[in-house]
């Protein structure tokens, strides 16, 4: 088809391909700011309904029996006696110089806290995903193309991963793994070895899902006729799955795999203190009991920036696996 | 055929494929010599493609394939494993299909899907498969080989892609190519360019077996004939005797039914329309047509209709330019023109399903274009629509019945005075409705899925007619169809039309088509209409170089 610009009018100038990525790349920002600004809100007025006294947990808590004058001074030195919207203003205006403030619980700053923390937990949800995504590809190309049984089979596989709970799944890992056959050590002991355990915790329910996902796309990709063109030029079956259609398989599980992402660092929540490894999560955890609104603050809007990143890339990455992507957006 | 066996391509004898209990290819047999081109013909479902597909191992998954005799190149292949199949595919036998959209792989730039076969069968390195990849697509005549390479085949128009697909099937210069529908996604003037450059493939040499539902492509290309009926080879000879003078009644109804020269008015289908089956059956809400008196108020008019989209550089493109036309009671207006000419825009601006730029569109003498969507609702029942796709135009969960239920609520009602219409009144009126279009009662517990083309067509037609419209719009509305599905649906309409008065802007990328249904016809070229005139004049001698060209393209059959 060939294009023609209206005949009459001034003929609009034409944005070059730099131009329509530098606006997508402002959009995506554009985004990324607004969800910032509205997880950091959401999450400082959700924090006030958790019920107790924030300058009784700056004290150490509501067993520490601190005189009024303390908790009096506390109040006035942490800005907690001026109104609710000064508060949140204070707050904001903290956060754009990059100031999460200070733990209440450790008295250390929450950016050092979670810069020490933030490691050890992406370095697990990333290598949770890459063997999610292995095991997910393994599955579905194994499952497909290979009759009734085991497309019935890996249905089931991938339904049962998908649907089991990360505290149980540790558990029976734990039990059938270390405490009966020895091989991993029950918690994390900093060596590759205490890895495999909640790495697999971790990838076999987003196996499951993500399984769901490739093998439908698979099995739409094997109908397609170029797959017929490319058998009637001598490809092999095998050829055919790995120049042809594993491509257009993996397409919706990269989609995902922003979202993937956050939901493991939801799961490591759980996992990590399973395992009773150092990490985001347990942090977290900690942090909500003691009430130490800062650090609890800190964390949500970090895993709110690691999902709006991992967001972008994923954008980026099914742009250049798939090519029309970026070519439909520019429409 | 037994004495040119021995330098002969390709040799088939008695091929039967089986799928489970079901025969459907029951005893082919052909034989192609090098430089020849045989056509085998038939409608969906005749088993043409599993024959072409059984001779590249391909037949599908769980046939049976049985021969006494299969060679290609003097190779015996039957009983032949996948390993041996692989080696015979794309060296001695190369296949293309229809669109090279879909038949090329929409993520690989073509110049890799084309030198794949290099690489399967010769291993050959990189820089030697660029060499020949861009010598092939010079053969086929694609523009700017080292361009294309780089291209996907979403970025090349149909006829470049599809030429790109043809140098996959050719790179390893296979002395057999099998083309299955090789042209029926195209327009008529690029049809017209692959069918110059398949001719050419086979002068070189390759032996062509062209599979084909378009008597008229065959007409164009092959030598010989084969006329596949259920599975069986029907009649066959060289192009003159089938095409000439065929002997077999299925062959002379698959020729009577291509509308292309028949004259207007002329029956099509061989067994009779089926509502003409039902001379007696009174007419529901007749309306007199008023021709006289309101002649010169048309039912549908385009005024000055422009009508423009955004487009990538963030310009805009204009669909449709300075349109102007009229449809009248009882008219049929044909529109013609290329893929992207904006047919369907103008069909869309008809429906009011969207609104012009500039100008106006007027129903029945009445504002529509202008009108809010509020004030459009009601009068909507008196323009219908038929597409090419019915089907996807269904509530897949709906069955027929209750599709036609919907459409004809409000007139059901209306006929009844009530407010509502009643179970029996709607009851009543599917019936008649698909009496009408030549269905049978029972049709109406159906899904939509388990009907054929043809019969989703007419439940689309009686969906139309449901409201007792005054004018149907109707895009591409046989394109999808075998040819004698097509020529029964086109009969059908012709009849409905003489009924009931029925106006009809009628679009077709198919001269032939629209030549037998229309009386006037538009043509229409980037948007603008070039020209307009009686359907005889404009076809017989056209007043615009480019309405010449689509004439001069368009396929036709020599009778």
């Amino acid at each position: 088809m060939t294009g023609r610009s209206a005949g009459t009018g001034v003929p609009a100038p034409r944005r070059g391909a730099p131009g329509r990525a530098a606006r997508h790349l402002a959009l995506l920002l554009g985004g990324a700011v607004f969800v910032l600004w509205a997880v950091a809100t959401l999450t400082f007025f959700a924090i006030r309904l958790i019920p107790g006294d924030p300058a009784q947990a700056i004290l150490g808590g509501p067993g520490s029996q601190a005189s009024q004058e303390a908790l009096d001074q506390v109040r006035r030195d942490y800005g907690l006696d001026q109104p609710l919207v000064v508060q949140y203003l204070a707050m904001l205006g903290r956060l754009v110089t990059g100031d999460l403030g200070t733990s209440y619980s450790l008295k250390v700053p929450v950016a050092e806290l979670l810069g020490a923390q933030i490691g050890g937990t992406l370095l697990l949800a990333m290598c949770s995903l890459a063997t999610a995504w292995v095991l997910a590809l393994g599955l579905s190309l194994w499952s497909t193309g290979r009759g009734r049984v085991a497309s019935a089979l890996g249905q089931g596989i991938e339904l049962v991963a998908a649907a089991l709970p990360h505290f149980w799944l540790a558990a029976v890992l734990i039990a059938v793994f270390s405490t009966g056959l020895g091989w991993f050590p029950p918690v994390a002991t900093g060596t590759p070895a205490g890895f495999v355990l909640p790495v697999t915790t971790l990838a076999i329910p987003l196996a499951g899902f993500l399984a769901q996902v490739m093998r439908e796309s698979l099995l739409d990709a094997m109908r397609q006729p170029f797959v017929v063109s490319a058998r009637a030029r001598g490809e092999s079956a095998l050829g055919i799955r790995f120049r042809h259609t594993i491509r257009h398989a993996a397409l919706p599980g990269i989609s995902l795999s922003g979202w993937a992402l956050g939901w493991l660092l939801s799961g490591a929540v759980v996992v990590e203190t399973i395992f009773a490894m150092p990490g985001l999560g347990r942090t977290l955890l900690q942090a909500v009991t003691l009430r130490d609104i800062p650090v609890v603050t800190g964390v949500v809007l970090l895993v709110a920036l690691v999902y709006v990143v991992m967001t972008v890339l994923t954008d980026l990455v099914a742009r250049v696996a798939d090519p029309r992507l970026a070519q439909e957006g520019a429409r | 055929m037994t004495a040119n066996g021995a330098d002969a391509v390709l040799e088939l004898e008695e091929l039967r494929v089986a799928f489970g209990h079901e025969e459907v290819v029951r005893g082919v047999s052909l034989t192609i010599a090098p430089g020849e081109c045989v056509a085998i013909v038939g409608e969906s479902g005749s088993g043409k493609s599993v024959t072409a597909r059984s001779l590249l191992g391909m037949a599908g998954e769980g046939a049976r394939v049985e021969a006494e005799r299969l060679r290609i190149a003097g190779r015996d292949l039957r009983g032949a494993g996948e390993r041996e199949w692989r080696r015979v595919r794309g060296r001695q036998a190369g296949l293309v299909l229809q669109d090279a959209l879909v038949a090329l792989d929409p993520l690989r730039p073509v110049g890799r899907e084309i030198g794949d076969a290099l690489r399967i069968h010769d291993r050959m390195p990189r820089g030697a498969r660029r060499t020949r990849t861009l010598e092939v697509l010079a053969d086929v005549g694609m523009p700017d080989p080292a361009a294309a390479v780089n291209r996907r085949s979403g970025e090349l128009s149909g006829g470049l892609r599809q030429r790109a697909l043809l140098a996959s099937a050719l790179v390893l210069d296979p002395p057999l190519l099998i083309a299955d529908e090789p042209t029926t996604a195209l327009d008529a003037t690029v049809q017209a360019r692959v069918l110059e450059l398949l001719a050419e493939i086979s002068g070189r040499g390759t032996a062509v077996l062209l599979i084909s539902h378009d008597l008229a492509v065959v007409a164009r290309l092959a030598d010989r004939v084969l006329v596949m009926r259920e599975g069986r080879v029907v009649e066959q000879g060289t192009v003159d005797e089938v095409l000439g003078a065929p002997s077999e009644p299925y062959t002379r109804a698959l020729i009577a039914a291509v509308p292309a020269e028949v004259p207007r008015g002329a029956l099509l289908s061989s067994e009779g329309s089926p509502v003409i089956a039902h001379p007696e059956r009174v007419p529901i809400a007749p309306r007199a047509v008023s021709r006289g008196e309101s002649a010169d108020v048309p039912l549908l008019a385009f005024d000055g209709v422009v009508k423009t989209f955004p487009n990538r550089g963030g310009g805009r493109f204009t669909a449709v330019e300075e349109v102007s036309l009229a449809v009248h009671a009882g008219e049929t207006v044909g529109l013609v023109g290329e893929s992207g000419s904006g047919k369907t825009t103008l069909a869309r601006l008809a429906l009011a399903l969207t609104t012009p730029d500039r100008g106006v569109v007027t129903l029945e003498g009445e504002p529509w274009s202008e009108l809010g969507e509020r004030e459009r609702r009601p009068r909507r029942r008196r323009i219908g629509a038929i597409y090419q796709d019915a089907l996807s135009s269904f509530d897949p969960r709906w069955n027929v019945g209750r599709i036609l239920a919907d459409a004809a609520g409000g007139q059901a009602a209306n006929d009844a005075g009530a407010r509502h219409p009643s179970r029996a009144n709607t009851a009543r009126r599917v019936a008649e409705l698909l009496d009408q279009v030549g269905l049978a009662g029972g049709v109406a517990v159906r899904e939509p899925l388990t009907l054929s083309g043809g019969q989703r067509q007419r439940v689309a037609i009686a969906r139309a007619l449901a409201a007792a419209p005054e004018i149907l719009v109707c895009d591409e509305p046989v394109s999808a169809l075998d040819v004698t599905i097509q020529a029964q649906i086109l009969d059908l309409l012709d009849e409905l039309q003489r009924e009931r008065g029925l106006a009809m802007l009628f679009i077709s990328h198919d001269l032939g088509v629209v030549r037998h249904m229309a009386d006037r016809v538009a043509v229409m070229q980037a948007g603008r209409i070039v020209e307009t005139g009686p359907a005889e004049r404009v076809f017989a001698a056209p007043g615009h170089p480019y309405t010449a060209r689509l004439v001069a393209d368009a396929p036709r059959l020599a009778r």
